[in-house]
């Protein structure tokens, strides 16, 4: 479990997080949704010891994630965040390669090996895998780094806005991935979503965010219904029941 | 207007100061307990007073060429320091001094001219290249080509054994100016008079050759009477004092932040702060280790480099 | 303009590629140590090997300088040398003559002015480096442009103080400060050999984290490396290296720029036990190589660091523009 306590930051006078307390449950996936400057990013940077927390504490599994050594902590959580630039010259093999390096601190062994070729099929990257990153598309990128998360094998992964870039085929085969992750091999993945939809369809667990707080949370089923997003994104949504999933409309 | 009047005074007053500084005893009572022909009125006409109108003339022409450069390259961090102007004029002084040995300093200025105005158009051609947006690209891309064209300069004058004298053309000094050596230098006030009859003019450059040429003017025109201006100036301080760095960078970054961006009403503003700005870094420079003087070039190396540090940093806090 | 980019497979691996180095600065050596020799072989060998090692440990601190000051940046066109670093170094030792004065300068053994000067670089270029990163890091040309004006103020700094100590320490200054690759003390040799080996030990120790490095921040802490500790080590190493090539051969802004540009771009890896061996043999032979050809075949003696800042100054605006449109 992950559990956050009284977790604030502020740049300045600005509070961008302001005490989130929130449990996020083990096995499972949950995504965190809100609108634009609502806090999501940091706090998963916080939780992911990337950003230091002005005030409270996180922890995961018990562990305080400011205080447990980062080695350790690498072979439990893995976090991907939105922009990742690498002016380094490296091939995807590579780049999914350095997922192992938490268990094997840089030299592979066979299953290492086994892993790394599995998490390059998974995010279907075989054609790919001997090119170097500064030759692939945007959305190809995106799917090499999940890769590289996905050969880390951790038991908690988080994701900040995984589909960016991706086409619907790769966005929805991402989803689903996620998915199988939790529920076949019981991880525990938390997600920053922009598309209601994809949290409902594809989550267990939702956090909305708003202006740094956490504005309401609670199973999928709960989040998604029309008074409680209309008051979260302040703006009037419908929610429709198509094939036994909500789907939430807002256009027009 | 009146402010205007009160900074002028605030001139004149650090002029007065500069006078009266120097290993030789000149004091207003020494002037007038004297006869005309005496060593004190001779060391200020042939020594002080050249030193200190040199000092007025190129600080507020260097502040004045800097605004130029901006306004053209439409980049605030611009000057002909950070944009091959400086180090080009060094490299035509160079080159005719190995060509024509002994000639007169006219010649030198002409081809410290001639050199600057090709290095900075080269500056500008390579400017083209840069986007837009990427402000502090265009000085760090001036400071490198400055930096390529020096190392020219430098081969050559090792080649010719000129290293030494190379110094004095790079790092300003004051301290050999005397009567009939930096007479060139008024060249450079007409210069900053024209740069100001025209002002409006490079205003509108500034914002483009499309903006420029539906308002009716020749963009090309225009733009090559500005960069002839600055390679001018630039190249009348270099023989005659040498450079000083950033000088014509901080002077408008700091007026434009007190009095705003109309050129016409900024540039009596940086021709005072120009010059008290060289007045005081060059009493500094007599003072702090009197008899001995320190340069300006160094000493607004320093407070050059400071403020410019300044200029970059403020409004930049961490965030994100 | 015509993308460079090299063919998919290129035709030697990197390990080829290190050998062929490996060869190449042997020829440079073996070239320097005997073409244009007169005289007898007892003086010329010990007298020649002297400078070759010097200019192998110059190359050496320069190379690995600049490569592990660029993983930590995440970026190819900061340098060390660029960010001002050796002109700290020179500020440093021109404060100590200011208030040491001159004779007692030269009267303290080079080992403790060496370490001693080391020790303040290493605490203020990781000050100075912290300072700047806290505030500019998400713009690299900001952070290049406040180098390059931080190494202009502290130039600056220097010539001041410079000006400000008396004639005589002056001149112990200007000796201990502007060497050039053709004087070298044997102590200072000594010394710095064993810095580097140390440091080397050190590097090699790092070396996996480094790799990790080179992936950002972020990346980095997701796959567990302590950045912190990491980057702070790495500034340390840097600090002593840079102090070890400035007290060397004085401020040599572009070489690490080439150097490290060049062997990413003949080793094509991103990984450090490949680039660093690299990086050092193409110092070698740049340095070693290059002094041969324009002071034995041209006869010109010096300029090789002069043309050095030429080549560096027109790649890096090359670098500088090509960047700008990705």
């Amino acid at each position: 479990m992950i559990r956050t306590q009284s977790v604030s930051r502020s740049y300045g006078d600005n509070l961008v997080v302001d005490n989130v307390t929130l449990d996020i449950p083990a096995r499972g996936v949950t995504s965190i949704i809100g609108p634009n400057g609502a806090g999501k990013s940091t706090l998963l940077s916080m939780v992911s010891r990337l950003l230091d927390m002005s005030a409270g504490t996180v922890t995961v599994d018990g562990m305080d994630v400011t205080r447990t050594p980062s080695d350790v902590l690498a072979r439990r959580l893995s976090i991907l965040r939105q922009d990742n630039h690498i002016s380094a010259r490296i091939t995807v093999r590579d780049l999914v390669g350095f997922g192992r390096y938490p268990h094997s601190k840089g030299r592979l062994t066979v299953e290492d090996r086994a892993m790394i070729e599995k998490a390059i099929a998974y995010l279907d990257l075989d054609a790919l895998s001997d090119r170097f990153l500064d030759e692939l598309s945007g959305g190809q990128r995106q799917r090499t780094f999940v890769a590289m998360v996905l050969a880390q094998d951790t038991d908690y992964v988080l994701l900040d806005e995984p589909l960016n870039n991706l086409d619907m085929k790769h966005a929805m085969g991402m989803m689903k991935l996620m998915r199988q992750a939790a529920s076949d091999l019981g991880k525990t993945v938390v997600l920053v979503l922009h598309d209601i939809n994809f949290a409902s369809w594809y989550s267990d667990y939702i956090v909305a965010m708003k202006a740094g707080r956490v504005a309401a949370q609670g199973p999928a089923g709960d989040m998604i219904r029309p008074e409680v997003l209309s008051d979260i994104y302040e703006m009037d949504i419908k929610v429709h029941e198509i094939g036994g999933q909500r789907i939430s409309v807002y256009y027009g | 207007m009146p402010k205007l009047i009160f900074g002028a005074l605030a001139i004149l007053v650090l002029a007065l100061i500069s006078l009266f500084i120097g290993v030789s005893d000149v004091t207003p009572m020494s002037l007038f307990s004297s006869s005309p022909d005496d060593r004190p009125m001779q060391v200020l006409l042939i020594s002080r007073v050249p030193r200190t109108l040199a000092l007025i003339l190129s600080g507020s022409a260097l502040a004045v060429a800097g605004l130029l450069m901006q306004m053209l390259a439409r980049n605030r961090f611009v000057e002909p320091g950070t944009a091959g102007t400086v180090e080009s004029a060094v490299f035509g002084i160079l080159v005719i001094t190995i060509v024509w040995p002994g000639s007169p300093l006219i010649a030198k200025m002409l081809a410290a001219t001639v050199a600057a105005l090709m290095g900075t158009a080269l500056f500008m051609q390579i400017l083209r290249r840069i986007p837009l947006r990427s402000t502090l690209m265009v000085p760090l891309v001036g400071i490198m080509l400055g930096g390529v064209i020096s190392s020219i300069t430098a081969f050559f004058a090792y080649r010719y054994d000129l290293l030494q004298t190379l110094g004095t053309w790079t790092l300003g000094d004051f301290s050999g100016v005397l009567r009939g050596r930096y007479e060139l230098l008024w060249l450079s006030a007409g210069l900053v008079g024209l740069a100001w009859l025209a002002a409006d003019r490079f205003t509108v450059a500034g914002l483009g050759q499309d903006f420029t040429t539906n308002l009716g003017l020749n963009y090309r025109r225009v733009l090559t009477l500005g960069l002839t201006i600055v390679a001018m100036v630039t190249a009348v301080v270099v023989v005659s004092v040498g450079s000083i760095p950033f000088l014509g960078l901080i002077v408008p970054n700091l007026v434009s932040m007190a009095v705003g961006d109309n050129a016409r009403r900024a540039i009596p503003w940086i021709v005072l702060m120009g010059a008290g700005f060289v007045l005081v870094c060059d009493i500094i420079g007599r003072v702090i280790r009197f008899p001995y003087e320190i340069p300006i070039g160094t000493m607004f190396g320093v407070i050059g480099s400071v403020l410019f540090l300044y200029l970059l940093l403020r409004r930049r806090p961490a965030n994100g | 303009m015509a993308d460079i980019r090299a063919p998919a497979t290129p035709a030697f691996s990197p390990r080829q590629v290190l050998m062929i180095l490996a060869a190449l600065a042997m020829v440079s050596i073996a070239a320097f140590m005997v073409i244009g020799a007169k005289g007898s072989w007892g003086f010329i060998l010990p007298f020649r090997g002297t400078k070759v090692w010097s200019m192998a440990m110059i190359g050496t601190a320069i190379a690995i300088a600049t490569v592990l000051f660029q993983t930590i940046t995440a970026n190819r066109i900061l340098t060390p040398s660029i960010m001002g670093f050796d002109a700290l170094f020179a500020l440093v030792r021109t404060v100590q003559v200011f208030f040491l004065g001159g004779l007692s300068y030269a009267m303290l053994p080079d080992q403790i002015q060496f370490t001693y000067e080391a020790a303040v670089m290493v605490g203020l270029s990781t000050l100075l480096f912290r300072w700047l990163f806290n505030r500019a890091a998400r713009d690299l040309y900001l952070l290049v442009l406040v180098g390059i004006v931080f190494g202009v103020l502290f130039r600056s700094l220097g010539g001041l103080m410079q000006r400000l100590i008396n004639p005589n320490d002056f001149a112990v200054l200007q000796d201990s400060l502007f060497a050039s690759f053709n004087t070298t003390d044997q102590t200072l040799l000594g010394i710095s050999t064993l810095a580097i080996a140390g440091v080397c030990l050190w590097v090699w120790r790092l070396l996996p984290a480094l790799d990790v490095l080179n992936l950002g921040r972020d990346t980095a802490i997701n796959l567990g490396v302590n950045y912190n500790r990491t980057v702070s080590q790495v500034l340390v190493i840097v600090a002593i290296l840079v102090s070890v090539s400035t007290a060397l051969v004085g401020p040599v802004t572009f070489f690490g720029l080439l150097v490290a540009n060049l062997s990413y771009l003949v080793i094509r890896s991103h990984k450090h036990i490949l680039i660093l061996p690299a990086s050092i043999l193409i110092s070698i032979i740049t340095l070693v190589g290059g002094q041969v050809v324009l002071e034995r075949v041209f006869g010109y003696d010096t300029a090789l660091a002069i043309i050095i800042e030429f080549v560096g100054g027109v790649v890096f605006i090359a670098m500088l523009l090509r960047g700008s449109r990705t």
